[in-house]
């Protein structure tokens, strides 16, 4: 004989609680049968195994920051410190930038390696100008942070960020290239944290 | 390595050529008038017993009282060299005669000079500042300036 427990009409009881919860879960677990459907489903198997998705902002910085050119700027004798860099023992294409661009148009960085005198500073404000965005500039050197010894003298120009923006400061009189190689990687950080959207 | 000729043997024959022109026969160096500095150097070039036909290099000297343009002279040919020395009183305006009808090599020299102690060249047909820059206003290399 079925009793019927009035007492127990009410929705939350243990036992309603526990089916409607079941009843929950089976719902959901029947809704999630089917796999979320793969983005790369309509490619063929050749080109799935060879496209990676990522972000818009990784891949830009990743690209850009990977291949720095540098633009020629050596006005003094830092210039012998950079030439060691780029030479086979310290080798800066282990960082993408080995080929030195004589044409502003296909540089990315700007290397300061030397002092500037006002004569200079036109000039070197013009190759910047006609470097094409994005850009960037690494002062090397004591000269190229303030003007060094000279930055006293009448034809000086106490730092380069007088005339154009500084991003990455290498101190040194000159700088060893591990300096410089330990600005380029931070100049990478730096380039890596841009976004774009 | 050209050989340096006796100054005072040179300076005994200047001075027969061009009477008072000679300041001072020094050790090494022959100090001349500058009233006179271009006929003697004009002789120094064109005679054929020292034909310095080279001019090593100029440069100039600040003594606070006068300017002293120092001049290397050296010949090809013998294979001998002389220093010739002028002064210059005055620091409002030195001049000193041009050597580029002379030289050509002065032209630059001559400029920087210019540039960086004030000394004017009268005959120079470009006398502009030629290591600084235009609008620039003083002679950095003057020992009074600051």
């Amino acid at each position: 004989m079925e009793v019927k427990d009035i007492t127990r009409t009410y929705i939350y009881s243990d036992k309603e609680l526990d089916r409607v919860e079941g009843e929950a879960i089976e719902a959901l677990k029947a809704h999630c049968q089917q796999p979320i459907p793969d983005p790369d489903a309509w490619l063929d198997k050749e080109l799935r195994r060879n496209i990676l998705l990522t972000t818009v902002d990784a891949t830009l910085n990743w690209a850009r920051r990977s291949s720095l050119w540098p633009v020629i700027c050596f006005p003094a004798c830092c210039a012998f410190e950079l030439i060691a860099t780029e030479a086979s023992r310290f080798d800066i294409s282990r960082f993408g930038m080995e080929i030195l661009r004589a044409s502003p148009r296909q540089g990315d960085l700007m290397i300061t390696a030397g002092t500037l005198t006002w004569k200079m500073a036109p000039q070197v404000r013009r190759i910047y100008d006609q470097m094409a965005e994005p850009k960037w500039v690494i002062a090397m050197g004591a000269c190229a942070i303030s003007g060094g010894i000279f930055a006293s003298s009448y034809s000086v120009v106490p730092g380069y960020n007088r005339i154009i923006p500084v991003d990455v400061y290498v101190p040194g009189c000159p700088p060893r290239p591990e300096a410089l190689l330990y600005g380029i990687r931070m100049l990478q950080n730096k380039i890596a944290k841009r976004t774009f959207l | 390595m050209t050989l340096a000729l006796s100054v005072k043997e040179i300076a005994t024959k200047i001075e027969g050529q061009f009477p008072g022109s000679v300041v001072e026969p020094s050790q090494d160096s022959l100090v001349v008038d500058r009233e006179s500095l271009f006929e003697i150097t004009q002789f120094l070039k064109t005679s054929p017993e020292f034909d310095f036909d080279y001019l090593t290099g100029i440069t100039a000297v600040d003594y606070y009282d006068y300017f002293e343009v120092v001049y290397h002279l050296a010949s090809i040919k013998h294979n001998h060299s002389l220093i010739v020395k002028t002064r210059c009183y005055g620091r409002d305006n030195p001049t000193l005669p041009s050597m580029i009808s002379l030289w050509r090599g002065a032209d630059f020299q001559e400029r920087e000079i210019y540039d960086l102690m004030g000394i004017h060249f009268e005959g120079h047909p470009n006398l502009t500042r030629i290591v600084l820059w235009q609008g620039f206003e003083e002679h950095p290399l003057r020992k009074d300036y600051w």
